[in-house]
């Protein structure tokens, strides 16, 4: 009993170490930031352009919610919020990072899509001069699933997830739209269902700044909310934009991001054709989610988080294409 | 059509009710202990369906059941029923109970099988709302009861919207499809797939817009015959995912047509139909 005892004992240790070098290898980062409240990390990727970067996990009390990419445009006249965050804290300090560089009025918080990890900051930036933009079929995404996203936030993150709150948009887009900074015009672009079915990205025309969200994923695993079909053409679309600088969804801002679009696109392909293969070979969805792709899972940051789901999501769709 | 008249005046009532009462039960236990809430949910469901009938739980040998102790994704969770036993009249598996103890509804499904059906075997895809133990109970011919069940962690998948794409789900009600992998061969247990294309959605997703509850939309009763003999009926609802999807067997004791027919919760009917053929390849409705 007592051999037991330190036999486990010191496995527990070693275990623990172990764990340690691993975290410390890890990419991922405590942003002690948001819960002082003192203004995020930014980087600038070109002029007027303002990214905040993400950690590349999932949302939980050590990251505070803090996991997707968001940031801001500055123009002569105003301001233009792309993303706010995960919570009411990220989004607070992403203002008071903000307000730094800038006493300009935050005229525009445009959504890139629904998902909670870039929308429970909009409590930071509801004001009267601020007018919330998304895509037209986002109203009907947010009333079906915000009631859900705010229990899991409060699940995840506790009193961290205090004052959250996604705002309903009341500029929709659908096709195209320009907006106006002030000497500075941004393009919105409304996808068919691709990543969701309510994406949108941001063009900045001075700067050639094409922000993606979730449409693109830099070594974060994609994860496939929507149709991997209409997503592939999407990144297509994407890459004929030709854009100087692309901020993803996840991942680091890029200036060439033929890489990134191309190894999103290859996961995506893989998946679809694995998931067709099982479909004409009548392999169940039970077998499916352990055998398919499993050649991507070395190449992807969260790759145990996401790829089932992805493989659910993929098979379900292409059951039905015929 | 009388038949199944009488079927729905003698269990769809009991089932309603039981549904309606365990409603308010799982809603008001959902932030309690997951233990609490599942002693008490079971022991109602338990006495509603079964009164105190005894349930053997020592069942491998009749009733297996597979399911990820980790759902992937809470709203399309693959759970497969097994069994050992061969279907033969005189002793076969005449229903299988699916149940979800914490679901809204926790009575998934219960399906109802014939010495025909070959084995008692059914594959498909449930919503889970919140951990859950997951239930089937096999009832031979005998009477005989018998349950096997597994803990899945996963939540949400019932006040889920419906789908990726809500409108394209809306415009493709109805569509069906029945595949059979071969080869077909007499006599000989033959797996066959059910798809249906419709949103079985709950009615439990809030309209924040209008604050009012979308109505439940589901499919309500499904129908199997084997060249004009019933191999498979079931009474399912919201629990099972959208888009249901049925995996089971039957026996074709030589050509014939494998019928399916469907009712939702608007009275629609919806039917499919696939010529087998002893010594054939199977293969899909198109």
């Amino acid at each position: 009993m007592h051999a037991l005892r330190i036999g486990s004992l010191s496995t527990a240790v070693l275990i623990g170490s172990l764990l340690a070098l691993l975290l410390g290898a890890l990419p991922i980062t405590v942003n002690a930031d948001v819960a002082g409240k003192s203004p995020l990390l930014l980087e600038n990727p070109a002029d007027g352009i303002y990214v905040h970067r993400g950690a590349m996990a999932t949302t939980a009390a050590e990251n505070g919610g803090d996991i997707a990419n968001i940031g801001f445009i500055v123009g002569s006249r105003c301001v233009a919020v792309i993303d706010t965050g995960g919570t009411q804290a990220v989004g607070t300090a992403l203002l008071a990072a903000l307000r730094k560089r800038t006493d300009k009025p935050v005229c525009y918080v445009i959504h890139t899509h629904v998902h909670p990890d870039h929308s429970f900051g909009d409590a930071a930036f509801v004001g009267d001069a601020t007018v919330f933009v998304a895509h037209a079929r986002f109203p009907a995404a947010l009333a079906a699933r915000r009631e859900g996203y705010r229990q899991a936030l409060d699940r995840l993150l506790g009193v961290q997830a205090a004052g959250s709150e996604i705002a309903m948009p009341t500029l929709l887009v659908e096709g195209e739209r320009q907006l106006d900074l002030g000497d500075r015009v941004i393009s919105l672009k409304a996808w068919p269902t691709a990543h969701t079915n309510q994406d949108l990205t941001v063009f900045d025309l001075r700067t050639k700044t094409l922000w993606t969200g979730d449409l693109l994923f830099a070594g974060h695993v994609p994860v496939v909310d929507g149709k991997a079909i209409g997503w592939l053409a999407a990144i297509d679309a994407l890459i004929a934009l030709n854009a100087a600088h692309v901020i993803p969804g996840h991942g680091p801002p890029l200036r060439d991001a033929a890489t990134a679009f191309a190894d999103q696109r290859r996961y995506l392909q893989v998946l679809v054709s694995e998931c067709r293969q099982a479909l004409r070979d009548g392999v169940t969805l039970a077998t499916a989610v352990d055998a398919i792709g499993s050649v991507e899972k070395e190449r992807w940051l969260l790759f145990e988080d996401y790829h089932r789901r992805n493989v659910t999501a993929v098979y379900t769709e292409l059951e039905w294409e015929n | 059509m009388r038949r199944r008249v009488a079927r729905y005046s003698t269990l769809l009532p009991g089932l309603l009710l039981l549904a309606a009462s365990l409603l308010s039960t799982t809603a008001a236990l959902a932030d309690t202990a997951p233990q609490a809430s599942e002693v008490s949910v079971w022991s109602k469901v338990r006495s509603a369906l079964f009164g105190s009938r005894v349930i053997d739980e020592n069942a491998e040998a009749i009733i297996r059941l597979d399911a990820p102790s980790r759902a992937e994704d809470a709203a399309t969770v693959p759970i497969a029923i097994r069994s050992q036993l061969l279907q033969t009249p005189s002793r076969y598996i005449r229903k299988l109970y699916l149940l979800v103890d914490n679901n809204p509804s926790p009575i998934a499904a219960v399906f109802e099988l014939q010495p025909e059906s070959g084995r008692a075997e059914i594959e498909t895809r449930i919503r889970v709302e919140q951990y859950t133990e997951v239930r089937a109970i096999a009832e031979l011919n005998d009477g005989a009861l018998y349950m096997a069940h597994r803990y899945v962690k996963a939540s949400g998948g019932c006040s889920a919207p419906a789908g990726k794409d809500p409108q394209e789900a809306l415009r493709n009600v109805g569509r069906m499809r029945l595949r059979v992998d071969g080869p077909i061969e007499a006599g000989r247990p033959t797996v066959a797939q059910l798809a249906i294309s419709h949103p079985n959605a709950s009615g439990l997703v809030l309209d924040q817009l209008t604050r009012l509850y979308q109505p439940a939309y589901y499919v309500r009763t499904i129908e199997v015959r084997y060249a004009g003999r019933p191999v498979l009926t079931a009474d399912i609802d919201f629990s099972i995912s959208e888009n249901p999807n049925f995996r089971f067997y039957f026996v074709p004791d030589g050509d014939g047509e494998l019928q399916a027919d469907v009712v939702d919760t608007e009275d629609l009917h919806f039917g499919s139909q696939l010529a087998i053929k002893v010594g054939g390849l199977g293969g899909p409705t198109r």
